[in-house]
């Protein structure tokens, strides 16, 4: 399989593998007009398998929406056809607007203006819990 | 603007301020009754709970304050769609400090972040109670002469209890607290609280659904309610009500100091034949309840500096 390499754009590389799909959707990237491949369970020589999106756009992204689905991805930001940083993206200690509580009893059940957050409550499990109510957000 | 909406807002070291401020109240009334002169406490209850309600409102007219505010959600501006953060920005014009009562989980939170003025978490939903925990913890501590070294039963509905799951939480910050878990398997403690309290502090805990076989090695047990304003069917609740009912036959087994406490109110899960047992301590743990309250309306007022 052929995957044209971008000019401008974004690079993320280092998805456990199946998560790219999930990483697509948080990102909101189906709402983007340019080139977005998403390649699944490419042969990794650290992880097996892995997925990476490759975004041909200098667009803004969320890192901390990778951070709480991947920690550990890399993203490459690619300026002229060139690699101009590599970072690795750790778990955010809380995140807006992404993952919305689902809980009947939450306060942002009712209260439509609220801003959704979650926040990191156990950096060895990856544990997310709701701001407000506490609910599990992972 | 220091607030209480979790138990865990308050270190060890401050719950042991709160218990020797409400301690000394006991022993010393009359040096209170003027502290608060002048202060407002507003009391919002977006849901009915007379007791803790009153209670909140006695503590402030003990310290010499007043209060404001409102019993149920049809008699607030909440019945026209006011947002609760709209509602704390409002209150905080008005008076010192807030307690709030509200049968959304977060919603004392909410007001927290968008008040000016401190605000207590008087329950929210099945969430938490932190003042219901600080009478229980003055409780123990007067009972017990200390909060570590305890093996505590808690019996009933522990998975809406919200009683329960802060009280837990406080006790699982002292050293040699042991838990035991009597429900019916529908009730259960949830996992998240095993997992992430109980289990992430080295808390050794049991679970049962038989409170008798467990009775001997308990120093507290606590009692709760099976509330029906927790259930989305009442089927369910009317299968579970009557759970657990504790009677003097059934204390046969239990130890000489036992200490029997309840958030209260209750329906039937105490029998009133054990309201004269000396272990019986809820209607004790009531009128601590109130001392707590006031300490820590004391506390916050002063942090604030509006005292």
């Amino acid at each position: 399989m052929n995957i044209d390499s971008i000019q401008n754009g974004i690079v993320i590389d280092h998805i456990t593998a199946g998560q790219g799909m999930r990483l697509y959707d948080l990102l909101g990237l189906e709402k983007l007009d340019c080139s977005v491949a998403i390649i699944k369970n490419v042969v990794s020589g650290k992880m097996g398998k892995k997925d990476i999106i490759k975004i041909d756009s200098g667009i803004h992204v969320n890192f901390d929406v990778i951070g709480y689905v991947d920690p550990g991805a890399t993203v490459n930001i690619i300026r002229d056809g060139k690699l101009v940083e590599k970072r690795t993206i750790d778990m955010p200690e809380t995140l807006t607007n992404v993952i919305f509580c689902k809980n009947p009893r939450c306060i942002t059940s009712t209260e439509q203006e609220l801003k959704h957050v979650v926040k990191l409550t156990d950096r060895k499990n990856k544990v997310y819990r709701c701001l407000y109510c506490e609910t599990k957000a992972n | 603007m220091r607030s209480l909406i979790d138990i865990l807002d308050f270190s060890v070291d401050e719950l042991q301020e709160l218990i020797d401020t409400a301690n000394d109240i006991i022993a010393h009334p009359e040096s209170y009754s003027e502290r608060c002169r002048g202060r407002k406490l507003a009391t919002l209850f977006f849901e009915p709970s007379t007791r803790t309600r009153l209670s909140f409102e006695a503590a402030m007219y003990e310290l010499g304050g007043n209060v404001i505010g409102f019993a149920e959600a049809k008699s607030s501006s909440a019945a026209k769609g006011e947002s609760v953060a709209d509602t704390a920005r409002v209150i905080s014009c008005y008076a010192d400090i807030i307690a709030m009562r509200h049968p959304k989980e977060g919603a004392p939170l909410v007001a927290a972040m968008n008040a000016s003025i401190p605000v207590i978490n008087a329950g929210d939903g099945g969430h938490n109670h932190p003042t219901q925990t600080l009478a229980d913890l003055l409780t123990i501590y007067r009972e017990k002469g200390r909060l570590d070294h305890l093996t505590v039963g808690f019996c009933g509905d522990l998975k809406f209890g919200r009683t329960v799951h802060s009280l837990i939480n406080a006790l699982s910050r002292y050293e040699g607290i042991k838990v035991v878990l009597i429900s019916p398997e529908e009730l259960k403690l949830p996992s998240y609280v095993k997992k992430d309290v109980l289990a992430a502090n080295n808390i050794p805990y049991v679970q049962t659904t038989d409170l008798e076989s467990v009775m001997p090695e308990l120093d507290i047990l606590y009692m709760t309610r099976v509330q029906r304003e927790r259930f989305f069917n009442e089927e369910d609740y009317l299968r579970l009500k009557d759970s657990y009912i504790l009677t003097p036959e059934r204390l046969w087994n239990a130890k000489e100091d036992l200490s029997i406490l309840h958030p209260l109110p209750r329906v039937n899960e105490i029998s009133v034949a054990i309201d004269d047992d000396p272990r019986a301590c809820y209607f004790k743990q009531v009128l601590y309840g109130k001392y707590m309250r006031m300490a820590l309306i004391l506390k916050l007022l002063k942090e604030a500096g509006r005292i």
